[in-house]
């Protein structure tokens, strides 16, 4: 038996046909039956849309789920239902577990916990070499057949880059992307936080934006070299910005997506707002949180369609990892349950465009990743394709609260402070899997 | 199974200011002191000066107070300054190392630092080579923490005796110019001298190899002093008052930051020749330990500019002073 439902008067957004108008949805059978104005509200369940936006299910090609292997930070049931409740349905496995899925089986065992824990749909991302050590190329064919919408070795970058270009010649003719975390180990070094002004202060160890931008512009020319298809995971910097540009404008296939919080925040989030230094753990993250000056050309490159894609980096860690000295601190931010309201906040203060904001966060990363051939509709509202629908409110202020995440991980920078827009409905093929009361 | 950790954070950092009153829990970097924070560290210093030079050398005022240090690096000065000084308040001093401690199973340092304050140590003074560590402990620890000097951070108990060891030759600092070289970047006593240099009225400058320096200081002004970084040592030496040398480490030499020792000496070393520079009499400081003929040349550190054997000395009444101005900032239990 399934659901009925009519999501009337919302203001209906579609980047994927080119939709933004006040309109009424109908579900029913699991699928969008009708997209049209007055529609008939009868034997369905009648949601009252006014003021909200209807917006297709959000899909996150970057998330870290890490089961198997790290279940004390999260699980695929903990961090499915994190991702649901951040709006995503669909989202993208980053292949930093243990074991990593480099290989068929692995494949094949990820989605047998997938199929049994998984809150939302989820699409493994397979290792590009094995182990993710970077000594030897993954048998990228036969991850391909098993599933994998892209290969990355995550955070730990190809450093070999002849390894590099034969493996984006290999993922180029099996069509699928590699998605790199684009950073030169030497110039990274042991460095913990953005190399500048509040590195300085604090004493720490700073990993410049060199590091970066090199690595960048390096897998660039490997991507122009090969033809294959490069997806720049969380650009960080400007400069790096301009080098995406640079590679579009001469028709190169590169993609790249940025993060929530380094659209959010800078680096002065280590230091806390105080005038004592707060060293705080939960502003630490690979990539760094750059500057000011690195956030406003983010920003200018979502607004310019430079950046195709908003990715959570979604990185939960248990207590402990982060309840440390800062060096010792594992990098990473939960993400998955503030990424919405950081980025209509962004729309909200006027720093970020609306209908660019949406397409980073549905029509984009379907395409990029080509979810279509996995979930026909994904990050779309049309017609007869699986009801996947996230019902926003952009005006809702309210207080992130790390103690009430559903995430393992209430590791955010982002505790206290106030947020406007956040997620009200999600329809995961056409049934209600995550709804706050409206009170 | 996932330990359950309790998130429990004391309340830090400075109180309202009161003339004459101590009002830090902790003392974790110099950049939180005030001129009359100054003040009052360098009265109480030469209080405690005065009571060193008695034939006993020990007043019974902390008597019942428990001293831990915690030492996470190797330390001759600061730690033997510390337990000498908390001695000669009459407080106990217990010695934690990290080797044949907890620490080595294991122990986090929150845990270690709960483990001290339920032993009954009200001041913890901690060393640490993780920079922003003793601001972890702080917040964690109902325990005052003392830094002793953390990574590339802090090491505000050294620039306190530096400021107090110049004052006593100098006078006042203001206007008088401070020329502190060598490896700043790296360097916990250049930074923690910065503040209380500029708080005083000092100019400050930074001098050593390019990749050395802070890059992104550049000339600051504050309202009572100025700062300015510069590569070129001689400019840095002329007319100085004080010329600081910092210890190089060895590594810096193994990570290509320079490219040996002998290129840092034909730069940077403070010799006869460019201590000649500095105005007469300007005094000659380095915080220990030395790299013998590497910073200073041998025939400069035991010359009569040299106060570097005084800046130990000195270093026992000052870490007197803020032993005894912390406990007076304690809640009375």
């Amino acid at each position: 038996m399934t659901s009925t439902i009519l999501l009337r008067g919302g203001r209906v957004i579609d980047p994927a046909n080119g939709l933004d108008a006040m309109l009424d949805v109908r579900v029913a059978g699991g699928i969008i039956a009708e997209i049209g104005e007055g529609l008939s509200g009868e034997n369905a369940r009648v949601v009252d849309a006014t003021g909200l936006l209807v917006l297709p299910g959000f899909v996150d090609l970057h998330s870290h789920l890490r089961e198997p292997g790290f279940e004390h930070k999260g699980t695929i049931a903990t961090e499915t239902l994190a991702s649901l409740r951040g709006g995503f349905t669909t989202i993208c496995a980053m292949p930093n577990t243990e074991p990593a899925p480099d290989s068929e089986s692995v494949v094949m065992a990820l989605l047998d916990i997938i199929r049994r824990d998984a809150k939302c749909r989820v699409l493994p991302i397979g290792a590009t070499t094995r182990g993710r050590a970077g000594k030897q190329i993954a048998e990228l064919s036969e991850l391909a057949a098993a599933g994998v919408v892209a290969f990355s070795d995550d955070g730990s970058p190809v450093v070999d880059a002849m390894l590099m270009r034969n493996a984006l010649l290999l993922a180029g003719q099996l069509g699928l992307p590699i998605s790199e975390h684009s950073d030169d180990p030497v110039l990274h070094g042991a460095g913990v936080m953005n190399e500048g002004r509040v590195s300085e202060r604090l004493g720490l160890p700073g990993e410049p934006a060199a590091a970066e931008i090199t690595a960048i512009a390096r897998n660039i020319a490997l991507a122009e070299a090969t033809g294959a298809h490069l997806h720049i995971a969380h650009v960080t910097t400007a400069r790096g910005v301009e080098l995406v540009a640079d590679a579009k404008t001469r028709g190169l296939r590169v993609t790249a997506e940025v993060t929530p919080s380094h659209l959010f925040l800078t680096e002065d989030a280590v230091f806390g707002p105080g005038p004592e230094p707060l060293y705080d753990t939960n502003a630490r993250i690979n990539p760094p949180l750059r500057t000011e000056a690195d956030r406003l050309v983010l920003l200018r490159g979502l607004n310019d369609g430079v950046i195709d894609a908003i990715a959570t980096d979604h990185a939960p860690h248990a207590l402990q990892d982060k309840l440390c000295e800062f060096d010792q601190a594992s990098p990473g931010i939960s993400c998955a349950e503030t990424a919405l309201g950081t980025v209509m906040t962004l729309v909200a203060r006027g720093e970020l465009d609306l209908g660019k904001a949406i397409a980073a966060l549905t029509a984009n990363p379907a395409s990029i990743f080509n979810i279509e051939r996995h979930f026909p509709g994904a990050g779309s509202l049309a017609v007869g394709v699986a009801a996947d629908i996230t019902v926003v409110d952009p005006s809702a202020r309210w207080t992130v609260d790390p103690g009430a995440f559903v995430s393992k991980g209430q590791n955010t920078p982002l505790g206290g402070v106030e947020l406007t827009g956040a997620v009200r409905l999600v329809l995961l093929g056409g049934e209600i899997a995550w709804e706050v009361a409206n009170d | 199974m996932v330990l359950e950790i309790r998130e429990q954070r004391i309340q830090t950092g400075p109180r309202e200011p009161v003339p004459g009153t101590w009002r830090f829990k902790d003392l974790l970097d110099t950049d939180v002191l005030t001129r009359d924070d100054i003040e009052l560290v360098m009265e109480t210093a030469e209080a405690m000066s005065e009571v060193r030079s008695r034939p006993a050398g020990k007043i019974a005022t902390l008597r019942g107070t428990i001293i831990a240090t915690l030492f996470y690096e190797q330390s001759t000065r600061t730690r033997a300054s510390f337990e000498v000084a908390g001695k000669s308040l009459g407080a106990d001093v217990v010695n934690l190392s990290a080797s044949g401690s907890s620490v080595e199973k294991g122990e986090t340092l929150i845990d270690t630092v709960r483990t001290l304050e339920q032993i009954g140590a009200s001041i913890v003074v901690m060393r640490h080579k993780s920079s922003g560590a003793p601001y972890l402990a702080a917040r964690h620890s109902s325990a005052s923490i003392i830094n002793g000097g953390d990574g590339t951070h802090a090491h505000p108990t050294q620039a306190l005796l530096d400021l107090y060891t110049m004052r006593r030759h100098l006078g006042s600092l203001e206007g008088r110019k401070v020329t502190i070289v060598g490896d700043v970047i790296h360097s916990r006593v250049a930074r923690s001298n910065i503040y209380t240099l500029l708080a005083s009225g000092a100019h400050v400058v930074l001098c050593g190899p390019a990749a050395l320096l802070p890059r992104t200081l550049g000339s600051l002004v504050t309202e009572s002093g100025s700062l300015e970084v510069t590569t070129d040592c001689d400019a840095a030496m002329k007319d100085a008052d004080v010329v600081m040398a910092l210890r190089i480490q060895k590594e810096r030499q193994s990570a290509g930051l320079i490219p040996s020792f002998r290129d840092y000496i034909r730069g940077y070393q403070v010799d006869a020749r460019r201590l000649a520079l500095a105005k007469p009499g300007a005094l000659l400081m380095h915080p220990g330990p030395r790299n013998e003929g590497i910073e200073v040349s041998s025939s400069v550190t035991g010359g009569g500019q040299s106060v570097i054997e005084e800046q130990v000395a000195n270093g026992v009444a000052v870490r007197m002073a803020l032993l005894f101005l912390t406990v007076t900032a304690r809640p009375l239990v």
